[in-house]
């Protein structure tokens, strides 16, 4: 299980175990946890799963690429260096403990 | 007896949202979220999709926890089939002759995929694909049957061609218009689609009906056509459209036209029961006002959004929500944002390895399909409906713009 900190705009947090190899999106999803959309349901189509990820993890995390890179191009809130989608992230061992910020708003 | 709540018949997107939005805007009440299905509700695109190359586990394509119906307070009843609604006493009844009575009611039924009384429809092998049991059993059978025959094509059958094709079946497709989606994109979308499936080896025979199927001992042959061809099949899928199921709420006597019919408001002819999704048929800004029954999940979850808080009697605003659809074929995505509807100019941004059709009407944006150009559809997402202050020529003249631009702008 990997341990994730989802944090809310204005600073609610809610730590959850993931399966490893489950998307922090669909983490967010299964968990009831608002803020994140995940309309499309993960095939990378709708940019509405956006997240901050925590700095330090930032190059743990590989770097969105193709449609990930378009869309973020169009997310609702501010884009920002740490900006990624969240059914892009993969939970594993490698991000333990991270923390990720949702934006105030995905549309 | 706790005093009845509210009761939702479906259990998939529409229904889904339905109860949460009824319990995030306030409602107090029981919610029983009823679905025919086995399962908790899942998600349906993957399944013309990747599930077919590599079917996912149950919790893989859930698409609510255990904990979010748990922490909600929606009691699911699965396995549970309504047979009818009893509008006067305000209850619905199972199959079993059991009965659960309401306060308000929300028809979440979503729609069945046509399957014609065709000769030969019956035999083993000729498939539909809507629910994780279709996409089971197709994936089921794919083994040794190289041959697949596709009836239709619109998404569903387009994609699953393009699932197929990639694990290695050979592909047929028969579609009676003399276009790809003929229903759903313009045709210079339809040209290029058409030509990606060429390319990939799909037959595809437009013009082309289907009038029957033959078999051996009990299985799938081969397909007749209108044209009298004989296409070889070791499986066929029907893929030639949905049916809204509409049947509980035109036996209840609910005013229903191709679907149950809705108001702004998601309200039914009955003020205690609404409905959404699949099922629903509602006028539509982005149809100039037109009666139009929407199949898509992002109609389906906003629909259910304003269908559940009028549930709750909380306040709402008119359903609105730009229309939008994605397909993923290949390494291709097609998204589309608005509807095609009525007459427009049309105007094309980008190039051949990506692009945005981009459809006028007036000075409104109406409708934007997008080609691996996910920026564009975006921006076009934001402002579908809106004056955007230029004309057809002028943005076709605008060498490298971006809706992105004008998205800022505006």
């Amino acid at each position: 299980m990997v341990n994730v900190i989802y944090r809310s705009h204005d600073g609610r947090e809610d730590a959850v175990d993931l399966d490893e190899g489950t998307t922090l999106m669909h983490g967010a999803i299964h968990n009831g946890i608002d803020g994140i959309e995940g309309e499309c349901g993960g095939s990378c189509s709708c940019a509405t799963c956006h997240v901050y990820v925590e700095e330090r993890f930032i190059d743990v995390i590989s770097a969105p690429e193709g449609f990930e890179l378009a869309l973020l191009e169009g997310v609702a809130c501010e884009r920002r260096p740490t900006s990624r989608l969240s059914c892009q992230i993969i939970a594993s061992s490698r991000i333990e403990g991270i923390v990720v910020e949702m934006p105030e708003r995905q549309y | 007896m706790p005093a009845p709540g509210l009761v939702i018949i479906g259990g998939s997107y529409a229904g889904i949202q339905m109860a949460a939005s009824a319990r995030d805007s306030g409602y107090q009440g029981s919610i029983h979220l009823v679905s025919a299905e086995p399962l908790p509700g899942y998600q349906r695109p993957p399944l013309s999709k990747t599930f077919l190359a590599e079917p996912s586990p149950e919790y893989g394509v859930a698409l609510r926890a255990e904990a979010f119906y748990r922490n909600k307070k929606i009691t699911l009843l699965l396995g549970s089939r309504v047979a009818q609604i009893d509008r006067a006493a305000h209850y619905v009844q199972f199959a079993n002759g059991e009965v659960l009575p309401y306060d308000r009611l929300g028809l979440a039924t979503g729609a069945r995929p046509i399957r014609p009384s065709l000769p030969g429809v019956d035999l083993a092998g000729v498939l539909t694909l809507r629910t994780l049991e279709d996409a089971r059993r197709l994936h089921g059978e794919l083994a040794d049957q190289p041959r697949v025959v596709i009836v239709g094509g619109g998404f569903i059958g387009l994609e699953t061609a393009a699932s197929l094709r990639k694990l290695g079946h050979l592909v047929t497709i028969v579609e009676r218009a003399d276009r790809l989606l003929a229903r759903a994109v313009s045709v210079p979308l339809s040209e290029r689609l058409l030509s990606e499936h060429l390319d990939a080896g799909v037959d595809v025979l437009l013009s082309e009906g289907v009038v029957g199927f033959e078999g051996e001992s009990g299985r799938i042959r081969s397909v007749i056509t209108l044209t009298g061809q004989t296409l070889d099949a070791d499986i066929v899928l029907m893929a030639i459209g949905a049916s809204p199921r509409d049947e509980l709420a035109r036996d209840a006597g609910l005013d229903c036209s191709n679907g149950v019919v809705v108001d702004e408001y998601c309200r039914t002819s009955d003020p205690h029961i609404v409905a959404a999704g699949d099922c629903a048929v509602h006028r539509n800004l982005h149809a100039d006002g037109d009666y139009v029954r929407i199949e898509s999940v992002p109609h389906a979850t906003e629909h259910g959004r304003t269908a559940g808080r009028t549930l709750a009697g909380a306040s709402n605003e008119p359903y609105a929500a730009v229309p939008w659809f994605w397909s993923d074929q290949y390494d291709i995505k097609v998204q589309i944002a608005g509807l095609l509807h009525g007459e427009t100019s049309m105007v094309r941004l980008g190039d051949e390895g990506s692009f945005s059709i981009v459809h006028m009407k007036d000075n409104r944006l109406q409708a934007v399909e997008s080609f691996n150009d996910p920026i564009q559809h975006v921006a076009a997402r934001k402002l579908i409906g809106k004056p955007i202050g230029l004309t057809t020529d002028q943005i076709g003249n605008l060498a490298g713009l971006s809706l992105v631009d004008i998205t800022e702008a505006a």
